[in-house]
């Protein structure tokens, strides 16, 4: 019997689940062996949508559906915390004192945010990366009547790299269209010497913050926050004053990967670049946000990625080496753009070619608003 | 540059890491160390040795050596603040 354990329902485990249990629906019905996930809330989350709810009417509720209701019937769920990766047993221990035994391991377990890292975050800045704080920032926005507003990455790396600069664009836009454009500054900080990461999509975004009158500050990594003042401080020494700030989060990797010795304090798994395996094991595997990889931490990396982890272990478990094009991962990713206005563009890398986004049109702006809209029914059961 | 001679109080390997990856190393470094300490950050990508040199300047920190070593570049930066 070949036990696969995945842990974590997002869109990573999901697919990898829905993917292998195809893979190996002969071994499966023959008792030889199972595809088992284990989630903490048994809901899987669109996060995606968060921003929307701050940015464009999206609602809580639309963006979660039960697991299983998206997991083959040859999956099996088991809606749990785990407590600890034991690698010498090859378990998982639950928080109820029960253990899970696996032969092979999927860690999906992705990224968590860390706002209390830095003081005052929680009373002084927004975000959008849960539905509660979205609302919030979606009730501020509506409160706003004109002023400072400061946008910046108080951590790095982060979920979805575009989204604060998104966010930015958006809100210009939302406040042009309000009348309150006049009676407001906008600033963007970067907490390295450009807008963006990646060099391509820098040279995309810079002017359109230029053209937009938002200011770009680079090299502003976010030390610590003054709220009698209404100041943010950066590490490099500068201070930015606010009238409404918002600001990526710190984020780190799954707490059960620190506490079982697979990965370093910052929580992400040191991850193979082709074979997606942890720590150079031969059946442990990650995906998603829960790399170290040097790539968007983002739904996209993981859909990707998927493919790969799902014809390894479906090879190993045969008896065969991993085969096609899903053999190994070549970094691909792809994702959309918003540049506010109702516009968009499309970024589709992978570890050798940089994004060559196309210049921003109402096309891949509706392309996002679709996708999002259909993501149930195409992602996690692997039919795009 | 010259030849360093400052005693190195850590070393950052953050080879095969992409931009901006040793940078963000390099910040965790100065944000986790004390004022004159020297960080050796190594670095194969090519960004590296334009983009620590920028921050370090706007920062407040010194450059005290860059050095192109074989495959990769060995920036050295003492912590000022």
């Amino acid at each position: 019997m070949q036990r696969v354990v995945i842990l974590g329902g997002g869109v990573g485990g999901t697919l990898v689940a829905n993917l292998l249990v195809r893979k190996l629906r002969r071994q499966i019905d023959r008792h030889e062996a199972t595809v088992t996930i284990i989630d903490d809330t048994g809901e899987h989350v669109y996060q995606p949508g968060f921003m929307y709810i701050a940015m464009g009417g999206e609602r809580a509720e639309n963006l979660s559906r039960p697991e299983r209701s998206l997991l083959d019937t040859r999956v099996i769920l088991e809606v749990a915390r785990v407590s600890r990766i034991d690698e010498a047993e090859g378990r998982v221990e639950l928080e109820d004192g029960s253990h899970v035994g696996y032969d092979q391991l999927v860690i999906a377990t992705g990224s968590r945010i860390v706002p209390e890292e830095i003081e005052h975050f929680d009373t002084e800045a927004h975000h959008f990366y849960s539905p509660v704080a979205a609302l919030k920032l979606r009730e501020a926005l509506d409160a706003f009547t004109g002023g400072k507003v400061v946008i910046g990455i108080a951590g790095m790396p982060y979920k979805c790299p575009p989204a604060p600069l998104e966010v930015a664009f958006l809100i210009e836009s939302e406040l042009r269209e309000r009348g309150l454009r006049e009676k407001s500054e906008m600033h963007y900080c970067s907490p390295i010497g450009r807008a963006f990461t990646i060099e391509s999509v820098s040279e995309m975004a810079t002017p359109i913050l230029e053209d937009r009158g938002i200011q770009l500050h680079t090299f502003f990594n976010v030390e610590s926050i003054d709220p009698a003042r209404k100041v943010v401080e950066s590490l490099e020494g500068e201070e930015m004053p606010y009238d409404l700030l918002i600001l990526v989060p710190p984020h780190r990797g799954a707490k059960v990967v620190i506490d079982s010795g697979l990965a370093p304090a910052s929580g992400w798994l040191p991850t193979d670049h082709h074979t997606l395996q942890v720590g150079g094991r031969p059946n442990v595997y990650a995906l998603g946000d829960a790399t170290d990889l040097p790539l968007s931490k983002a739904g996209s990396t993981a859909h990707f990625e998927a493919p790969i982890v799902a014809e390894r272990i479906a090879a190993a478990v045969q008896g065969r080496e991993p085969e096609g094009k899903h053999a190994s991962y070549t970094g691909k990713v792809m994702c959309f753009f918003e540049v506010g206005d109702g516009k968009g563009t499309l970024l589709q890398f992978d570890y050798n070619n940089p994004p060559k986004p196309p210049t921003p049109n109402r096309f891949w702006h509706l392309g996002k608003i679709v996708f999002n809209k259909t993501y149930w029914h195409t992602v996690p059961r692997g039919r795009v | 540059m010259q030849t360093v001679t400052t005693p190195i109080t850590r070393t950052v390997d953050a080879r095969g890491s992409y931009c901006p990856g040793p940078l963000m190393e390099l910040i965790r470094s100065i944000r986790e160390g004390q004022v004159g300490d020297v960080i050796a950050v190594q670095s194969s990508d090519a960004g590296s040795k334009l983009d620590i040199p920028k921050w370090v300047e706007k920062a407040g920190h010194r450059l005290v050596a860059l050095e192109t070593r074989e495959g990769y570049d060995e920036i050295i930066v003492e912590k000022l603040r």
